[in-house]
């Protein structure tokens, strides 16, 4: 456990008490909780995933809906159409969406497209892609791709065929192993280079980085990252709509959390998606019970409080809730 | 001889920064550049270092030719430099920054040692340690930028104008710290605007005019001639 060598040993003890309680969760909550913290664990991944792009070597990619996207489709496709299982598709899913993000890295910064146009270049790739699979007949076009559904009983874990106690699991060891994989690399020789680029590029080049191949294993582990993400969601959902997965709204959503919780820190996305996704869902319970339900409620709300949180801790909860408890951690 | 520039032909675009400039550096010296704004000082510090390729000439390290080689490579051989205008990363403390420093292959194994090395000779820095690099006094952050240059376990370092726009007070500090380097054993190339001090500390300069080495010689030499007291010393 040297990677959490940094944390006090309050951060010790209010980790793992954080992480016993999740664990004995589903024992008291029922499913419609379950459900909520499932999309809290996949939302606070995906940030993970794109924290270590923006929080940590500084790239702004707002395509982040390309990878999981891609992620989704080519493991339920080898599902659906080879039989192939998610384990394995989670794999294959992983290597295009790494190629996707290697062209997209490449094109960037050897080109020198930054800020931005960079961003612009991420969402251009997103939108094509949406495009694409959208007339593309093999994965069902617009119409969507539909994983078959089976009964909850068959409980066939290696398939990710099972009821919420699986996925609720699953989500879990995801966003904690995200968070392992993220204070493993900020401390490690990688981490220590993806902030001295973050931070001033010619610094980092005169002391000896190489600032391309920093920025090219951001953008391969970032997007690697988030397939897997996207192969949770295929078989977590069973259907995958191009209009829905690829969309930019999806890449917006992903970024909020890391955003609200604290950009560049190990705990921000975690702590982001806790406070965005449970009031998101929340607002929409309320309404909907409230006969006031329309569509664009959760874009507003998700836009009020990335405005509340600009005006309020610029750098996120996270850095002030860590002085406020006293604890160190990166 | 530890370095040695053969002929260096740099260009910016169309414009020429260095003109068949050689020079040498012995290993444990300290050799002075001296020459106006523009004169291609900062040029030939980031041709040495890797960021800029020139166009014709060699660069010898201990007789092997790293003309063109990428920055990266270059300070993995021990060839240092603390950049003009104090490029410090100013959002990660004073100990990261110096962790960063440290990251180089040759010299991660000794990170410890070289920190306590630093701490030492900067203690304002140990005292900050914590401290946003931001938010330091000018003089503290190129002392950081100096010890973040060290940590890479140098064994030449070259400074781009290590006194520009400090103190003078914080000048002298910065040009003892220099010295006391150099006398245990660092190998040290120096631009700095104060003329008459780089030349006191050098054993060897040479003065830059439009990209071109018009003068050299022992720091005591181009301290006492005329063309340098009047150009430079405004004697």
């Amino acid at each position: 456990m040297s990677v959490f060598a940094a944390l006090n040993g309050r951060a010790r003890w209010l980790l793992a008490l954080f992480v016993a309680s999740l664990a004995l969760a589903p024992v008291a909550a029922d499913r419609y909780i379950l459900s909520v913290l499932i999309l809290i664990f996949y939302f606070a991944y995906l940030g993970q995933a794109w924290n270590i792009m923006m929080g940590f070597a500084g790239q702004l990619s707002l395509g982040h809906s390309l990878y999981v996207g891609l992620g989704a489709y080519v493991a339920a496709a080898l599902w659906t159409k080879f039989g192939v299982g998610p384990w394995a598709g989670m794999f294959a899913g992983m290597a295009v969406a790494m190629a996707f993000g290697a062209a997209i890295g490449w094109l960037g910064f050897r080109f020198g497209i930054a800020g931005v146009y960079f961003a612009l270049l991420t969402i251009a790739f997103a939108e094509f892609t949406r495009i694409a699979f959208d007339h593309m007949d093999w994965t069902g076009r617009a119409g969507g791709l539909f994983l078959p559904v089976r009964a909850e009983q068959a409980h066939q874990w290696w398939n990710l065929r099972g009821g919420p106690l699986l996925f609720y699991y699953l989500a879990l060891a995801l966003m904690l192993g995200a968070l392992w994989l993220c204070a493993a690399l900020r401390a490690a020789r990688i981490g220590h280079y993806w902030l001295a680029v973050r931070e001033d590029e010619a610094a980092a080049r005169a002391l000896g980085i190489d600032v391309f191949a920093v920025k090219m294993k951001a953008v391969l582990i970032s997007s690697a990252m988030a397939s897997v993400g996207g192969t949770f969601y295929a078989f977590y959902y069973n259907n995958l709509f191009p209009a829905q997965i690829f969309d930019m709204s999806r890449s917006i959503e992903m970024i909020l959390a890391p955003i609200v919780g604290g950009l560049g820190t190990l705990i921000g996305p975690i702590l982001g998606a806790f406070i965005l996704t449970p009031l998101g869902e929340g607002l929409i319970a309320a309404t909907e019970e409230a006969g006031l339900s329309a569509p664009g409620t959760k874009a507003v709300f998700y836009g009020l409080a990335l405005m509340a949180i600009v005006w309020v801790a610029p750098s996120g909860v996270w850095p002030w809730l860590r002085r406020k408890l006293g604890l160190e951690t990166p | 001889m530890m370095l040695k520039v053969e002929t260096l032909d740099l260009f910016h675009g169309d414009a020429q920064a260095l003109d068949q400039v050689s020079l040498a550096v012995e290993a444990h010296s300290v050799v002075a550049i001296v020459g106006a704004n523009g004169a291609g000082k900062t040029s030939l510090i980031r041709t040495v270092a890797g960021i800029h390729k020139p166009a014709r000439g060699r660069i010898l390290w201990h007789g092997q030719d790293i003309a063109g080689w990428p920055s990266h490579k270059v300070c993995e051989l021990g060839i240092g430099q603390v950049a003009e205008g104090r490029q410090i990363f100013p959002t990660l403390t004073v100990r990261e920054n110096l962790e960063t420093g440290a990251m180089l292959k040759r010299a991660k194994a000794k990170r410890r040692v070289n920190l306590e090395r630093v701490l030492a000779l900067f203690p304002k820095l140990a005292q900050r340690e914590r401290q946003a690099a931001g938010t330091l006094s000018g003089g503290e952050q190129q002392m950081l930028a100096i010890g973040r240059c060290l940590m890479g376990e140098p064994s030449l370092v070259m400074f781009d104008e290590p006194s520009l726009g400090l103190a003078p007070a914080v000048v002298g500090e910065m040009l003892r710290t220099i010295r006391t380097l150099a006398s245990e054993g660092l190998t040290v190339v120096l631009v700095e605007q104060n003329v008459a001090v780089s030349l006191k500390l050098a054993d060897r300069a040479y003065v830059l005019e439009n990209g071109r080495i018009v003068l050299e010689g022992t720091g005591a030499e181009l301290l006492a001639d005329d063309r340098v007291r009047q150009a430079y010393l405004g004697l």
